[in-house]
């Protein structure tokens, strides 16, 4: 491995000691920090200065450790986020300001940012904003929306962490000092140096047929090369899907791909003959094929069927109906129609898919990122043929999943080449792979008509939506489903028609992505609604207050709440910023002729849970008998917080601190499965079973002590000690036999939320409950170049209990610009825009300040009355900014991104 | 398949009189256009060469060794010329890139939104070449870049130095950068200007370029000869002005926007080098 040419090995001090190494040739810093200097806290994100994630200070400066030749260190100082933590007490002093402000979310992007923010710390002690974002403008985030980043840097005060923890509480993660010191291990973190590599072999074409030569003699003629995988090597099933109707996408393409970057082989061999392996070599015969990559050619007569049964490619539709929209349409004062169009979106989370998976004992065991480690196991299972005693699925640190991680990606190939080879084997998908190979968000083509009567009542809803779900269903149906549920906005309209049509091209599969449609459907809605409110007349937040849905009113379901619909007060709360912020903008106009300024508001609503079908979680929970609480936290946390909100949820329950719970991850061969981390749920869903095995464990200890409900606990070395109005009891636990798991109490509940079918017009209780969002953006256009710069947002959200109101921002700032970067300049294009100079995701210069209004209208189901999140985030602010721009310009943009491009043409063809 | 990082410049020559050898300075070009499986090559890194990291300010022009990296020029004392340079320097991806790019490497590279081409033209600059068979040769930058991708470095030269005339006293310059986003973003459009006025205020040295409209960028000769005797705000961006532009329609924008837009670009530039704002 290491050639002893001593004329090649370079000497350079790593975090104040000396180290030396014999690189490759062109080998990179970032590649000789993690896997021969154990450096593993040096994140890679993309591997071409895109993102930041790699940065190091090389004598002081910070550089991307991935476009640095290692050869070029000689000499210098290199320091990385774990050296700095541990020798520079300015950057431990800088991680508590990041975990006071919750400035990690994942944490992928952590070390990059807190490097970078060492460096301009060092120059300045006190930078302004604009020093920060000039320093870390250089380092992507997916999470946070960066503003609690830019409050962390400069120091701005936070929060102080309430040491009882309790719901309700400001608290910092539980788990966020391990992401400020570097050692949280993601996925690509597992793996031993030395690890056989796997090459996946992927279509170059979006379709075509292909031949395989004689791969077993090029594996045994290649030095290093071990193995091969073909679809002839899967054991079980070469089928895998999220839904159990709609499972069509194999492991390996078989005969012909769907979508360039499927995947048909893969290749395992020591790390340096995968390296030298050029995929060109691989004995594969391509023929390209007639190509539908979008949904108009796939419809047509021309078009191959890609899933056979699926007429016109035409994979599901949706359906919702009540009153009557035609007629309600005919007899309204004025009505509104529009078309509607976005492109494929990216998740863009900053750790591209990896993972580890070795045999033990006879059994497969996978380390990957995920958001449902039990439905990779299920996956598994069908693919491997065994069943899931054979198996065991380790999540590791997720950095950044936003629905993309709900679909395995690549653990079949880490499973099948560990089974195959009997030796542990690892995989890392570059950026481009990732890009291409995993689920985007459906590009939408959207038709919409609305009608108001002379009042402003809505009279008339008449929508149809036609997203592009790629080659592959994966959470197509669901998109499909959700869409007619949600597409009116929460808001009561007693006449509606929605249709959806989920169509098949050969394009990436879409899948999962925050919102699953209904960001897409806003868009359409919330700026007609603005047009229906200026051909009446009428104030559109004025409008939006008038026809907001309230308790005991139905939805378009005919699902009727009779509470916790806080729609009303989220838009009534944004009255005081509408009023102030349109003042400000028309001043502004007043005395500039080239930079517009505009204010929009947008409003969405999103049901929490699986749509009218089963979605329990379970939360086990028990006491050790040293006294430690642990909890078993099987809602996968992928940087929104969960670790942190279910334990404060358990602790309230249990009645101690949440700082002093134990928390147990979620590998399937010790924690109960909590269900996907999807659907904005975990709050909701498994917060609610963490209540349950909370109290049900209190109770337990309650009753074998004999003492009060209200009884005061306390956890101690070996001993319980309660307090009531009886006094003080103590209970030594070494006097009690410890179960399988350890535990002297233990408690393991269920929550499975309240839902009923929908009837063939979509009518019934789809969710137990809904979360509720409205936001006001002020932007302001450049009106000759057409750029957007957004100069503030105001969100309010109704939660129902703010678990922990330092995540709930945390969630708001980055839902916020995740919408921001669709509304204005993301899309995917397959084959142009691979990667993250191509593909453009906001950065630290592009989201301003964001107020949260945190509104709590308790539900009656959730616990301590919470409300989902996650996802409701990034309904509104597409369609907000898209109102914003209109009131700037009164260019109004139907198809985003709203690129400056765009929009400049938008606005010469008003003529003006 | 080795790697060199030679000290002197004789030595990194002989280095690169060799065959198939790649030249690497940052290196932020270099990673990114790594293939799965390429071969192992010989590099010349000539970061380390102490000719090449030198600036030296002459009486008739200033010299940058080609190892300067971008932040190296960013905390340069120049002249309020170079400042349409230094403003292009920090548009240049991001901080970690500008630590580890350099000028030349820009120039080699040659892309046609490259920041640091326009402010360059719009300076005159030269480029230094050197190869150990024939020695040393300038050339003008114009002639330098041939086309996307396509210099005229020879297969056993290295670029060793950008030299720049003294720009006429008392002008100033700007740089006008147009992306979709802030920070690490490849340019839709940019402008670059160094005017100088006379006493009363009219226009009496004007250099315009432009980069991402065409294969190479190009400086905007009829413009800059219209300029010539007005004051700032009575220059007019015409078509007519943009004759040496061939934009391309791709992911960033269009070609019909990039030519409105810089016509906007370009009378933004030209005032905001004379101070207006």
């Amino acid at each position: 491995m290491n050639k002893l040419d001593l004329k090649s090995g370079t000497r350079f001090k790593l975090n104040g000691a000396s180290v030396d190494v014999f690189p490759e040739v062109g080998e990179r810093l970032s590649e000789t920090l993690r896997e021969r200097l154990d450096c593993r806290d040096v994140k890679i994100g993309c591997d071409a200065g895109d993102c930041g994630a790699c940065t190091v200070l090389m004598d002081g400066a910070p550089v991307c450790a991935c476009l640095t030749p290692t050869h070029q260190a000689a000499d210098a100082h290199v320091e990385t986020l774990a050296g700095l933590h541990k020798n520079d007490p300015m950057t431990a002093r800088l991680a508590q300001q990041f975990e006071d402000h919750g400035a990690a979310q994942c944490g992928i992007c952590t070390p990059g940012m807190m490097v970078s923010a060492t460096a301009l710390l060092r120059e300045k002690t006190t930078p302004t904003e604009a020093e920060v974002q000039d320093a870390l403008g250089g380092v992507l985030c997916r999470c946070t929306g960066y503003r609690k980043i830019i409050d962390a840097v400069m120091a701005r005060p936070g929060l102080t962490d309430d040491p009882k923890g309790q719901v309700g509480s400001f608290i910092r993660r539980l788990d966020g000092a391990q992401k400020t010191s570097g050692q949280e291990l993601f996925s690509d973190d597992i793996a031993p140096p030395g690890t056989l590599e796997i090459l996946v072999i992927r279509s170059p074409f979006p379709r075509a047929a292909f031949v395989f030569g004689d791969i077993d003699t090029f594996i045994s003629d290649a030095d290093g090369l071990e193995a091969s995988l073909t679809a002839a090597d899967i054991p079980g099933r070469n089928a895998f899907g999220v839904i159990p109707q709609f499972v069509d996408q194999p492991v390996f393409a078989e005969g012909e791909t769907r979508f360039r970057g499927e995947a048909v082989a893969a290749v395992i061999g020591t790390p340096e003959a995968i390296k030298a392996l050029d995929p060109a070599d691989i004995p594969v015969t391509w023929t390209e094929l007639p190509a539908a990559t979008d949904i108009h050619t796939a419809q047509s007569d021309e078009a191959a069927i890609l899933h056979e049964g699926r007429d016109r490619n035409v994979m599901c539709g949706g359906f919702v109906q009540c009153g009557n929209a035609e007629d309600a349409l005919d007899k309204a004062a004025v009505t509104v129609e529009g078309h509607f169009t976005s492109g494929f979106v990216e998740h863009a989370y900053i750790e591209p898919e990896a993972g580890f998976a070795r045999m033990v004992d006879g059994r497969v065991e996978v380390y990957a990122g995920t958001q449902a480690p039990v439905m990779d196991l299920e996956a598994l299972e069908i693919i491997l043929g065994c069943t899931r005693e054979k198996i065991r699925v380790v999540p590791t640190g997720v950095g950044g999943g936003f629905g993309s991680k709900l679909d395995i990606s690549l653990q079949p190939f880490l499973a099948l080449a560990a089974m195959k080879t009997g030796k542990p084997v690892r995989l890392t998908y570059t950026r481009t792979e990732s890009m291409q190979s995993t689920t985007k968000r459906h590009p939408s083509d959207i038709h919409l008509k609305i009608g108001a009567d002379a009042s402003g009542k809505i009279s008339g809803f008449s929508f149809f939506g036609a997203f592009d779900t790629g080659a592959y269903a994966s959470w197509g149906p669901t998109v499909a489903n959700r869409v007619p549920v949600h597409a009116s906005g929460p808001y009561r309209i007693t006449d509606y028609l929605a249709r959806s049509q989920g169509i098949h091209t050969n394009n990436p599969p879409a899948g999962a992505f925050r919102g699953f449609g209904v960001p897409q459907s806003a868009i359409a809605q919330e700026s007609l609604f603005d047009a229906l409110a200026e051909k009446l007349g009428m104030d559109p937040l004025a409008f939006r207050i008038e026809n907001a849905l309230q308790d005991n009113v139905p939805t378009v379901c005919g699902q009727v709440f009779s509470q916790g619909v806080g729609i009303r007060e989220c838009l009534k709360s944004l009255q005081p910023a509408w009023a102030a912020e349109r003042k400000a903008a028309e001043a502004f106009n007043s005395k500039n002729d080239v930079l517009k300024r505009g204010v929009g508001i947008a409003a969405g609503w999103y049901g929490c849970g699986n749509t009218s079908l089963p979605n329990p979680s379970t939360i086990k929970s028990g006491i050790r008998p040293d006294g430690r609480v642990v909890l078993h936290q099987g809602a996968m946390d992928i940087g929104q917080g969960a670790n942190t909100v279910i334990a404060q949820i358990f602790a309230t329950a249990l009645g101690v601190a949440a700082q002093s719970v134990l928390l147990v991850g979620a590998d399937t061969d010790v924690t109960p499965d909590a269900g996907k981390t999807s659907a904005s749920r975990q709050t909701y869903v498994s917060g609610a079973a963490a209540k349950l095995s909370g109290a049900a464990l209190r109770a337990r200890i309650l009753e074998r002590m004999n003492i009060a409900d209200d009884a005061e606990l306390r956890f101690e070395d070996g001993v319980i000690t309660a307090s009531d109005a009886g006094g003080t009891h103590r209970l030594d636990l070494a006097g009690l036999d410890p179960d399988q798991d350890g535990f002297v109490f233990r408690a393991e509940e269920t929550y499975d939320p309240p839902t009923k079918p929908l009837d063939e017009n979509g009518q019934g209780s789809p969710y137990a409950q809904f979360g509720y969002a409205a936001h006001l953006a002020v932007v302001e256009v450049d009106t000759r170049l057409g750029t957007v710069k957004a100069q503030k947002f105001v969100a309010a959200h109704d939660v129902g209990k703010a678990i922990n109101p330092m995540l709930v921002e945390g969630q708001v700032q980055g839902g916020i610009a995740q919408g921001l970067g669709m509304a204005l300049m993301e899309e995917y294009i397959p084959g142009r825009t691979e990667n993250l100079h191509d593909y453009l995701i906001p950065t630290i210069g592009d989201i301003p300040p964001i107020e949260t209004i945190i509104i709590e209208d308790p539900d009656e189901h959730g616990p301590y009355g919470a409300k989902g999140l996650g996802e409701h985030v990034l309904i509104p602010t597409a369609p907000a900014l898209l109102n914003a721009i209109y009131a700037a310009t009164e260019a109004r943009i139907t198809s985003v991104p709203a690129t400056p491009s765009r929009v400049r043409a938008a606005i010469k063809a008003l003529g003006t | 398949m080795s790697y060199h990082r030679p000290t002197d410049l004789a030595h990194a020559l002989e280095i690169a009189s060799q065959p198939a050898r790649t030249i690497l300075a940052g290196g932020t070009d270099y990673f990114p256009a790594k293939r799965q499986g390429q071969q192992a090559e010989t590099v010349l890194d000539v970061t380390a060469i102490s000719e090449l990291k030198s600036l030296t300010k002459g009486p008739e022009a200033i010299r940058f060794g080609a190892a300067l990296r971008w932040s190296d020029i960013i905390r340069a004392d120049l002249p309020a010329a170079f400042d349409t340079l230094k403003k292009a320097g920090r548009q240049v991806g991001s901080v970690q890139i500008q630590n580890a790019a350099t000028m030349a490497g820009n120039l080699c590279n040659a892309s046609p939104a490259a920041d640091g081409v326009p402010p360059l033209l719009a300076l005159d600059a030269q480029v230094e070449l050197a190869s150990a068979a024939r020695g040393i040769r300038t050339l003008p930058l114009s002639d330098f870049l041939k086309g996307v991708r396509q210099t005229a470095l020879g297969p056993d030269e290295l670029l060793t130095a950008i030299i720049v005339p003294t720009p006429p006293a008392g002008a100033g310059s700007s740089f006008e950068k147009l992306g979709s986003r802030d920070y690490l973003v490849i340019s839709i459009a940019m402008v670059a200007a160094i005017i100088r006025q006379n006493a009363d205020g009219r226009i009496d040295d004007a250099r315009i370029a432009v980069g991402s409209c065409s294969a190479v960028a190009q400086r905007l000769r009829v413009l800059e000869a219209d300029c010539l005797g007005k004051h700032p705000d009575q220059v007019a961006v015409k078509p007519d002005h943009l004759s040496e532009l061939t934009p391309i329609d791709d992911v960033r924008g269009s070609a019909a926007y990039r030519l409105d837009a810089v016509t906007e670009l370009c009378g933004r530039a030209i005032r905001k080098a004379c101070g207006d704002e």
